[in-house]
């Protein structure tokens, strides 16, 4: 298991903003009275887009807004590794080091880090602008290696195509997520091998009403066999 | 090999509209209302003579876990829970069904409460997928405001109401009773089973957690038949499953296919072959990470479905293939896996908690060979002190890559050690 403990240097306070107030009511309306715990993640969640990571007074606050004690909380946010419990750059970038990603060459995505950026996994750049951090599969193996930056996938990357948007992260253009070889989802490159009709020609469905009947047919028959049995 | 017709996913590659409109000219929400009226105990059915297993790697038949939820609503309400949270190394299909064609989902979740006399259903997403969350969400909103859920689903009715949940990034939140304590606002550490969740599941109410793939395919089964999915495939194995290959095939892909596919025919028509071609292949984990690799002379021949792989001590799990070829250290790789595994234990059981973390360390010497060829025994032995005595399953999941090393890879750890005492290998390596 990974261990994770929460900064020593902690703000004073926290509160949410307005727009974040509204939407923590919606959240926890999605959930029976009286289970309002459950909103416990998604809340965090809105914490940390608000000041960039979970801070001590955050904490707090949720704990009190849904009725839990503070340790609950607590062991949510050093529980969930999404939750970042320190500071963490202003473009965070999480690359995929497991299998799938390994195997098509996510050393070379972390090299082009140390090497335009001089950080290692787990650092940050001396002027807080990014942050590397390892994470475990991103669930996105077809298209390995993959990295997030923010809330985007990249995918498909190779040490250049990650050097280039390193380039574009540095020069604070907007990037465009996806595939680094123009695939839009896990199909294969080049020639289909299929999904090549038109998918609108549905087949036609099985005929309910003979269906319905079959099934009467069989579960008459059901409980005849029970009773003879 | 499977024809176009009788996929599913019609929409797996994104290539066209995702949306209500798009999705309903490919024929979903085709009669649902139709579907609902046939009643829960026909659908019940209709899943269990499609012979659809589990879609989430466990292969429990579908609509058997369905006929356990009570058949009367006891003053407790009924849940369904979607499980989501896919991050199974190698696995990648539930994030394109999910973005690329969300409204079979949200279909499958109507009917399949339906049938558990369900009227809310909780889909737990894992919180890094922000943009398949986004597209499953204007699509919920979508389906509410097309009034095909909410009030009278469909003009069936039945009440029913969706709601998507946002995971934070832990693993052990795909076991089902993990992910409900990680929906109730805890840590996700797996429940002590029974009482099995179809009688106390979440907020203590009978729930159902169903692998988003299992939930997808419901509706077009049910449309086409249960005898249609099952004329698919191979008995007690049936119909299709979307299979995703990576690593070292020429073009890694996802694609859906008949269950009962040759490893060989799978990798060869739809991923251009293995690097290097078929002779370049050292072995293949054929079902996500947890499941044993396999060395080339299985892969030959070896079918890809639940039973064919069982029988040679590996598994189908979730259908993600990972490839690797010659120029893999595979005793590395699976350290790799050791590494996952060791973080992602929930802590609570102490064969994991201990047992991953010490499987890591004595990996990490196997991949150097500054071990004594003893320790292989002895990692074995450990591997099954492990297995089986933990709460939830990832304890077997952790041993089952090193027991499947230790199988079919022996001779390359052995010769690392000798090559280690030899000084052939670097001590810095």
């Amino acid at each position: 298991m990974s261990t994770r403990n929460l900064a020593k240097d902690q703000p004073d306070s926290f509160s949410f903003t307005g727009e974040h107030k509204a939407r923590i009511e919606k959240i926890i309306a999605k959930y029976p009275d009286g289970y309002q715990a459950s909103a416990v993640i998604p809340i965090l969640d809105l914490a940390q887009r608000q000041e960039g990571w979970v801070t001590k007074p955050a904490i707090d606050v949720i704990a009190d807004l849904l009725d839990m004690p503070v340790i609950r909380v607590l062991e949510v946010a050093t529980f969930y590794t999404m939750f970042n419990l320190h500071p963490v750059g202003k473009c965070h970038v999480q690359v995929c080091t497991s299998l799938s990603c390994w195997l098509r060459g996510s050393d070379d995505v972390v090299k082009a880090f140390n090497d335009k950026l001089d950080i290692k996994l787990g650092e940050t750049t001396t002027d807080g602008a990014v942050t590397l951090s390892e994470v475990e599969c991103a669930g996105a193996c077809v298209n390995a290696p993959v990295v997030a930056v923010g809330d985007d996938y990249y995918e498909d990357l190779t040490y250049e195509a990650m050097s280039k948007l390193i380039d574009d992260i540095k020069a604070g253009k907007t990037l465009a997520p996806g595939s680094a070889v123009g695939r839009q989802g896990a199909e294969p490159e080049g020639n289909r091998t299929s999904l090549k009709t038109d998918p609108t020609q549905t087949t036609p469905m099985q005929d309910l009403a003979v269906a319905k009947q079959k099934y009467e047919e069989s579960q008459d028959a059901a409980r005849k066999a029970k009773e003879n049995a | 090999m499977l024809q176009d017709q009788d996929r599913i996913f019609t929409n797996l590659y994104g290539e066209h509209d995702w949306r209500l409109a798009g999705a309903r000219s490919r024929g979903d929400w085709d009669a649902t209302k139709e579907l609902i009226h046939m009643g829960r105990d026909w659908i019940i059915e209709e899943m269990k003579a499609s012979g659809l297993r589990g879609r989430g790697g466990a292969g429990f038949p579908t609509g058997l876990k369905w006929s356990f939820m009570p058949k009367t609503e006891t003053g407790r309400p009924h849940y369904l829970v979607v499980n989501a949270d896919e991050g199974e190394p190698g696995t990648c299909k539930d994030r394109d069904m999910m973005r690329f064609d969300p409204h079979k989902l949200i279909e499958g979740c109507l009917l399949a409460s339906f049938a558990m006399n369900a009227h809310s259903c909780y889909i737990y997403i894992r919180g890094e997928f922000y943009t398949e969350a986004s597209n499953l969400q204007i699509a919920i909103d979508e389906a509410y405001e097309a009034g095909l859920i909410g009030k009278n689903a469909c003009g069936s009715g039945w009440d029913f109401d969706l709601y998507l949940h946002r995971g934070a990034g832990a693993y052990i939140c795909g076991e089902e009773t993990a992910l409900i304590e990680s929906l109730e606002g805890k840590k996700g550490q797996p429940r002590l089973k029974p009482p099995f969740p179809a009688g106390v599941g979440l907020y203590g109410c009978p729930t159902t957690v169903n692998n988003v793939e299992s939930i997808a395919v419901a509706p077009t089964i049910l449309r086409r038949g249960g005898s249609w999915f099952a004329g698919l495939g191979r008995p007690n194995n049936t119909g299709t499953k979307v299979f995703c290959i990576s690593g070292h095939v020429n073009r890694p892909c996802n694609v859906e296919e008949e269950m009962g596919i040759p490893l060989k025919e799978l990798i060869n028509k739809h991923c251009g072959g293995v690097i290097g071609g078929w002779d370049n292949l050292q072995g293949i984990i054929p079902g996500g990470s947890s499941v044993p690799c396999l060395p080339k002379n299985i892969c030959d021949d070896i079918l890809m479905d639940f039973d064919s792989l069982r029988e040679v001590k590996s598994g189908l799990g979730t259908a993600a293939v990972m490839v690797m070829d010659q120029s893999v250290d595979i005793i590395a790789a699976i350290t790799r896996l050791s590494a996952f595994y060791k973080h992602e234990s929930c802590g609570q059981c102490t064969p994991c908690r201990e047992g991953t973390g010490w499987l890591y360390r004595v990996m990490k010497r196997m991949v150097s060979g500054e071990a004594s060829l003893e320790e292989i025994d002895m990692l074995e032995e450990v591997s099954y002190q492990i297995e089986g005595h933990t709460i939830c399953a990832l304890g077997d999941a952790a041993a089952w890559p090193v027991q499947g090393l230790i199988r079919h890879f022996r001779p390359q750890m052995e010769q690392r050690i000798k090559d280690y005492r030899d000084g052939k290998v670097s001590r810095a390596a």
